[in-house]
């Protein structure tokens, strides 16, 4: 299909590549430079020099670091796991299609089998074969430049900050969380998108209407309302006050997701199910709901990113050791901080991002389709 | 659906979001006309030194059992908004030993003001803009790029706002590589945290940089939907390229374009997160921050609980007047339409 490009005159075609080519650059540049940053010592990773920065000379000599080998073993394994990937509707079908679709454990479990794959490939494939060709190789005279250190790395920081620092204690507390208002966020909102849905009287425009309000309410208002009962009754400090705090936030904008969702699938469906003799709940279980699971997982999606992207409430009501990561990596800075200690912060921030990239790598149809329901279609 | 089954699968969702957000919202009304303080007492304290000892009355605070200071709480009206609003200093800035905006701006609550409105406002217009210039170059190339441009896109929206803001600072503070470079570009000394304006700018950069995306999804999406039949049909009738963009596919926007702009405002409003990332509180403070800066324990561990609530009145009704305009103009499409 040819592309509408062809059909532009040379100076648009020109402003789109360097629109597309800047815009690329200035999303991608933070994370990236961060990235580069964390597997440096100080004195290459604070470097003015980019090219410093990048290549990690003093590091290279201190710490070691990747042969050209070892990038290009990476390299063709990640395209092959990338390949696989964007093949993956083709590898769902030929495992386990049904007319109706495939089967949500089949899913589940080719991206969970997927993910072990990528795993022991990238963290023991790759550096057990790194080893044995650096052995095998490393006495020949001119193919041994191919297994030497060029690139200067370290994993001094992440050591610290996972290990030293504990920083997994964080990491559970998130997974916590985020668990918690998740399901509870999807339970009641798929009960309440379903019957807002399934029903046309005047309430559900004002429901509608309170719920965009709602939505509008800064994260510091409602905490200020919490704070005293939460101190009286014993909940400071505890998880589960950040879960309620955080579930009733995220209701407004579930319910609002998973009604667009439930209002895609046609009513003619439940109709039939509630002629065939089921009640409005056995209708909801057994057939809407497994047509229903792909606009489950976008909402669950976006109840994840609230809870894990969440700082506010989380600083305001955790601390210690139920805090979470995110408010625990601004504790960093309040510190006494070394150059050592802000890459360890770095590398922790780099840290929590990685589950967020796997998820837009992974979930990026979901993610779009969620961002537009509710708009392109009012 | 007939009623009882509609009460049962809706009941438990209105349950949750009336009893916690309903509920803390009238609590926080309630709490913002009461402050909670130390009870003072008098008692007499003995000093005495070589010249013999005296006795003097004192106020000092009530301790319980426990030796810590009692804290009542008592209803104070409309003081807390006094304390906010700072009155008297405010009008003092306007008189003739002010100077004006510049005065005004020392008092926490009027700089908290000025930098949410400014910031939602000038964001605004830049990240429709952006976001559709996006959208139509993205609409422009080829079918198999466009999955990974979006992939790229999509990471400044996802990632967590804080650290986000924290990439962003460790670019530009101190000897950051981008500071490093333009130092050297321009052989002067940077320091893009020593005041208030360079950081103002490195926030609108964020928050830009954070919400073209969903913008850019959004008209992407839209454009998608733009049959081609009607761009062919006003190519025939002689439109230019320009032409057919402002008469076919911008009122196909329109409402999209306020859609995002709604979401926009509500969310820039309530900005907070990039501002702790980018540890802008000496020079900046947005209003939800300033809630935040009351909630937060002092070194005795009291919470001015009144003065946040009070805040936090204050940006609801914000938030309210804000949204009024677009809202209103949406509601009376939605009726006529």
């Amino acid at each position: 299909m040819t592309s509408k490009l062809f059909r532009l005159p040379f100076s648009l075609r020109l402003t789109t590549w360097l629109v597309i080519g800047l815009w690329t650059v200035a999303a991608l540049f933070p994370l990236l430079w961060m990235l580069v940053m964390s597997f440096k010592l100080p004195i290459d990773g604070f470097h003015p020099n980019p090219f410093v920065v990048m290549f990690g000379p003093q590091t290279l000599e201190v710490a070691g670091g990747l042969s050209i080998f070892n990038i290009a073993l990476t390299a063709v394994v990640a395209y092959i796991l990338l390949s696989v990937f964007a093949a993956r509707e083709a590898w769902l079908e030929r495992l386990g299609s049904t007319e109706e679709g495939t089967k949500p454990w089949v899913v589940v479990g080719f991206y969970l089998g997927f993910l072990l794959v990528a795993a022991f490939s990238l963290v023991f494939l790759v550096p057990w074969l790194s080893q044995l060709f650096n052995f095998l190789l490393g006495s020949i005279p001119v193919i041994n430049t191919l297994v030497k250190p060029i690139l200067g790395l370290t994993m001094q920081h992440y050591n610290a900050v996972w290990v030293d620092n504990a920083f997994y204690k964080y990491f559970i507390n998130t997974l916590l969380v985020t668990l918690g208002v998740v399901s509870i966020s999807l339970t009641l909102g798929t009960l309440a998108g379903y019957g807002l849905a399934r029903t046309r009287t005047v309430w559900v425009f004002w429901i509608l209407i309170s719920v965009l309000i709602l939505r509008a309410l800064p994260a510091s208002t409602i905490v200020a309302g919490y704070l005293s009962p939460f101190i009286e009754w014993g909940l400071y400090g505890k998880r589960i006050a950040v879960i309620i705090v955080l579930v009733a936030i995220n209701q407004p904008f579930t319910v609002w997701m998973l009604r667009s969702f439930f209002m895609n699938i046609p009513a003619a469906l439940d109709e039939a199910a509630l002629v065939d003799g089921c009640n409005r709940l056995q209708a909801f279980w057994y057939v809407i709901m497994p047509i229903m699971w792909p606009g489950v997982i976008t909402t669950g999606l976006f109840s994840f990113l609230l809870a894990y992207n969440d700082y506010l409430v989380s600083a305001l009501l955790l601390d210690g050791e139920t805090r979470t990561m995110v408010p625990a990596i601004m504790a960093y800075f309040n510190r006494e901080t070394t150059t050592t200690d802000q890459l360890e912060a770095i590398a922790a921030a780099a840290s929590i991002t990685f589950p967020l990239f796997l998820l837009v790598l992974f979930f990026q149809k979901q993610i779009v389709s969620g961002l537009t329901q509710g708009a392109v279609k009012g | 659906m007939k009623t009882k089954p509609f009460l049962l699968f809706v009941g438990p969702s209105i349950f949750v979001m009336l009893v916690f957000i309903a509920g803390p919202l009238i609590t926080v009304f309630v709490q913002s006309f009461r402050q909670t303080q130390n009870v003072y007492e008098t008692a007499e304290q003995e000093k005495c030194d070589p010249f013999g000892c005296k006795t003097t009355t004192v106020t000092v605070p009530k301790l319980d059992e426990n030796g810590r200071a009692i804290r009542e709480t008592r209803w104070v009206g409309l003081e807390n908004y006094r304390i906010i609003f700072d009155w008297s200093r405010a009008t003092a800035a306007f008189s003739e030993s002010g100077r004006g905006y510049w005065s005004l701006i020392n008092i926490p609550f009027w700089n908290a003001l000025r930098f949410t409105l400014m910031f939602t406002l000038v964001t605004l217009p830049l990240v429709l803009g952006i976001g559709l210039v996006l959208a139509f170059s993205v609409n422009a190339i080829l079918q198999s790029l466009r999955g990974p441009v979006i992939f790229v896109t999509l990471l400044p929206m996802i990632v967590t706002p804080v650290i986000g803001a924290l990439s962003i600072r460790w670019l530009f503070i101190g000897d950051g590589i981008i500071t490093a470079q333009l130092e050297r570009l321009t052989g002067q000394n940077i320091a893009m945290f020593a005041q208030g304006w360079t950081i103002e700018l490195l926030l609108y950069s964020y928050r830009i940089w954070h919400t073209v995306p969903f913008a850019f999804i959004i008209f992407y999406a839209a454009l998608q939907t733009i049959q081609s039949e009607q761009i062919e049909a006003a190519r025939i009738d002689g439109a230019t390229r320009w032409q057919t963009i402002r008469s076919v596919i911008i009122p196909h926007l329109t409402p999209l374009l306020v859609f995002v702009g709604l979401i926009h405002l509500m969310d820039t409003y309530r900005a907070f997160d990039e501002l702790v990332g980018l540890n802008a509180a000496a020079f900046r403070v947005s209003l939800q921050g300033l809630t935040y800066s009351f909630l937060t324990p002092d070194e005795a561990g009291n919470r001015s609980i009144g003065r946040a609530s009070a805040s936090a009145v204050l940006t609801i009704i914000g938030i309210i007047l804000l949204l009024i305009v677009p809202l209103r103009n949406t509601w009376r499409e939605q009726t006529q339409g």
